[in-house]
């Protein structure tokens, strides 16, 4: 563990090398927009939403998988990483079937926030309109595949934090799904502990708790905040990759 | 077996070959099958024995020949005679009036002085065609596992890299990392375990350079893997290999089963302290597995999909050991580096892109086939010459390298030569080989929504712009073919290239818009031709 300085944005800053880029932006109150990333859980680098410029480079580079290094020349704010940034906003909306209005998780959606954020008011490409499963076999949750960005967040909380491994990913490319065990409803799962850590870190409409209806499903995420506390005092399991 | 008894051994099969008075080669690649050598080698066979020539002469499957497009091939050695479009009839033939008449067969004889062997300088093919893949004594007889036993006997690993440096090689999986350097970041690497992985996920639409070498030259891959491992460290070695290459899976697990008998794999091999093991992983048919990070995770059995680097696997790879990581073309090309030196193969090809490079040639080409050839040589000489051109009455258009991550390259850049800065230097890649040519019948539109329905298809899906992204790019393409699109579109499908080309997470998305991108800049005209009218628009007019 070293002490680096780097520069973000013009601003000279300095940070712990073991941290990613984006801790450090965030530890100076710079803001990057992420998705898949929830402090506590592994880095799975597959939003690209915190992708940033870093001079010398002609590449760009994720800030939750990028460590800094000393001297580093760091942009967060082009006008380039801005309309990447959209685009993709732009392409996850088209991709699922996303219904603000009657969406349990109104005003409190991170996809609609990063859609205010990127100032996203209409979308260019088309519309895939994909037929998804919803399934409510779960005595208290839900999970609405039609809004599910495929973050895996919940594979993650599962699989990491709960160590039930419930969740993973089926399909390929544009068909991917989360499935729960073998793709078997979520009620039948053995190994669903109904512990709703996977609810709490959705950040869209896609997991839900039964019984909310409009606007009405805020996700508390502190848990997790103690959790990492816990691990960087050893007290806990480790982190392990995302499955 | 020490180094002394491979030799004898070597002598020995030299010695029984010698005395044989043909040696009579059939191709047993998997294209030649395809177009029935096996029955070829059938009659051969039957008319060897009903001429009673069956003492003196001695029938033999090899790797492939080179010429595929007019298969089934048969060489007669020792005057090298090859012969193509051997039916069973012409087989009979080559025996009856070739062999025992001494007449030529011009209807099948295949001249050897045309360019398309001439021009082609051999190291990874060396034996390819020469010896028979499933006999471990035909590999020992030309030299195999010899750079092994000097590896293991004269060499310390230091000695290898700096060989391997010297020699300048460059990874042949596509992207041309330095091997040497590869090598010694790995060795460096502090660790109690480390892992050699050759790549054999070969996977490019039209290319099958290293399906060639694994099905006719499989001890030269564990050979050069072998010596990887004793210069890196490594104890055990992995072949991830797709399954849709069943011949050459065939004969890898027979070539390990012959190369562990012999003491070439295994506990201390050729009775050095040095022991390796390798292991076949078989693929189950995701292209994103050829990237690295994918390929790793699926050999650790777990789902095939990329991660960010770095890390990169020359410091945290299989089970977060230091992994070696290389191409079937790379490792082929480690045995002939250590048996001449580094500088013999850096006096080949160009001062940044040495040694050679093996192509696939396919698509709108009259000599349809694999071929190997030295580096810098201008891609005019591997078509027309080589390769013979477009077939008759059609014109050029464009030559389409590195397959769905590549870029279709035009007639005014044929003098380009063949090398990893100049390919990119216009918008291809050198890839892994594979070399598909287009003549004027074929829409560029077309084809580059066929690589981009390949990519969307092969999207793992884990990252957004390459999951989403190639399909409505895919979608546009066919929008524009369907002659629906206009202008507007024509700036979206740019500027959605761009984004997926530089936020993607792996290779396979960053590259995904080269084909687009590239014959956007070279053929924007028929992408216009293609589109609704707009008033005032101007269609460009020059191709530049």
């Amino acid at each position: 563990m070293a002490i680096v300085t780097l520069t973000i944005n013009d601003e000279h800053l300095s940070g712990n090398d073991s941290d990613s880029i984006l801790e450090i932006a965030r530890q100076h109150k710079i803001h990057i927009p992420t998705l898949c990333h929830l402090d506590g859980l592994s880095e799975v680098g597959a939003c690209r939403l915190c992708l940033v410029e870093v001079e010398g480079s002609s590449k760009l580079v994720s800030a939750c998988a990028t460590k800094p290094v000393e001297g580093m020349v760091i942009r967060t704010t082009t006008e380039r990483l801005q309309r990447h940034r959209r685009t993709i906003i732009e392409l996850l909306a088209s991709e699922g079937n996303h219904q603000c209005a009657v969406c349990v998780v109104n005003e409190h959606c991170e996809l609609q926030n990063l859609a205010y954020e990127v100032g996203l008011q209409y979308v260019r490409v088309p519309y895939l309109y994909p037929r998804k499963e919803l399934d409510a076999s779960h005595k208290d949750f839900i999970i609405d595949r039609n809004r599910c960005i495929l973050c895996t967040r919940c594979v993650r909380v599962c699989h990491e934090v709960e160590g039930a491994h419930v969740w993973d990913i089926a399909h390929r490319g544009i068909h991917c799904e989360i499935v729960t065990g073998l793709d078997d409803p979520w009620g039948a799962s053995e190994a669903c502990t109904a512990c709703g850590k996977c609810v709490l870190v959705c950040p869209v409409g896609a997991l839900i708790e039964k019984g909310t209806t409009v606007a009405e499903m805020e996700k508390k995420r502190d848990f997790l905040k103690y959790i990492v506390t816990a691990r960087q005092k050893r007290e806990w399991i480790d982190i392990h990759e995302e499955g | 077996m020490t180094i002394e008894d491979l030799r004898e051994r070597a002598q020995e099969e030299r010695d029984r070959q010698g005395q044989l008075k043909r040696r009579i080669l059939y191709c047993s690649a998997a294209g030649c099958i395809s177009c029935g050598s096996k029955e070829t080698a059938a009659a051969l066979k039957q008319s060897v024995k009903s001429s009673g020539l069956e003492g003196e002469c001695e029938i033999v499957g090899t790797g492939c020949m080179g010429l595929c497009g007019e298969g089934p091939l048969v060489k007669v050695q020792p005057d090298d005679s090859l012969f193509q479009q051997v039916d069973a009839p012409a087989a009979g033939d080559i025996v009856t009036r070739h062999i025992v008449k001494g007449e030529s067969l011009p209807d099948h004889l295949v001249d050897q002085s045309a360019p398309f062997f001439a021009s082609q300088v051999k190291i990874v093919l060396e034996n390819c065609g020469r010896i028979n893949a499933e006999s471990i004594d035909e590999y020992l007889a030309v030299g195999g596992y010899d750079a092994l036993g000097k590896a293991l006997s004269e060499l310390e690993p230091n000695e290898i890299i700096d060989e391997v440096r010297k020699s300048g090689l460059r990874g042949r999986g596509g992207a041309g990392y330095p091997t040497g350097l590869k090598w010694g970041i790995v060795q460096k690497a502090q660790s109690d375990q480390k892992y050699v992985v050759c790549n054999a996920d070969e996977g490019d639409p039209g290319a099958f350079m290293d399906r060639s070498v694994l099905e006719g030259d499989p001890h030269r891959i564990l050979e050069g893997m072998a010596i990887a491992g004793y210069a890196v460290g490594a104890q055990q070695g992995y072949i991830y290999i797709r399954a849709e290459y069943p011949l050459a899976i065939e004969r890898l697990r027979l070539a390990i089963k012959q190369a562990e008998r012999n003491a070439l794999l295994g506990n201390r091999i050729l009775d050095s302290n040095f022991s390796f093991r390798i292991d076949l992983r078989i693929g189950a048919g995701a292209f994103v597995c050829g990237e690295e990070t994918a390929l790793m995770r699926s050999i650790q059995g777990r789902r095939g999909r990329p991660k960010p680097r770095p890390p990169y696997p020359s410091e945290r790879g299989l089970w977060e050991k230091p992994t070696l990581l290389n191409n079937v073309e790379t490792f082929a090309n480690i045995a002939p580096i250590i048996r001449n030196g580094g500088e013999w193969f850096a006096a080949i090809g160009t001062p940044k892109s040495t040694g050679t490079k093996v192509f696939a040639l396919a698509g709108k080409i009259r000599n349809t086939g694999l071929i190997e050839v030295p580096m810098g040589i201008p891609l005019r000489t591997i078509i027309f010459d080589i390769g013979g051109g477009t077939p008759e009455g059609t014109e050029f258009k464009a030559a389409q390298t590195g397959g769905p991550s590549g870029g279709c390259i035009p007639t005014e850049h044929l003098d380009l030569p063949v090398d990893y800065e100049s390919l990119a230097g216009v918008g291809s890649i050198m890839g892994s080989g594979g070399l598909i040519v287009m003549d004027s019948t074929s829409k560029m539109v077309d084809v580059a929504k066929f690589f981009m329905d390949f990519c969307a298809d092969e999207s793992c899906g884990k990252c957004v712009p390459c999951r989403v992204g190639t399909v409505h790019i895919a979608g546009l393409l066919q929008k524009i073919i369907s002659k629906n699109a206009t202008i507007e579109d024509m700036k979206l499908l740019e500027e959605l290239c761009i984004m997926v080309k530089e936020t993607s997470l792996c290779g396979l998305g960053q590259s995904a818009p080269n084909p687009v991108l590239s014959t956007l800049r070279f053929f924007r005209k028929e992408y216009e031709e293609l589109l609704q009218p707009v008033e005032g628009f101007v269609p460009t007019n020059t191709v530049s």
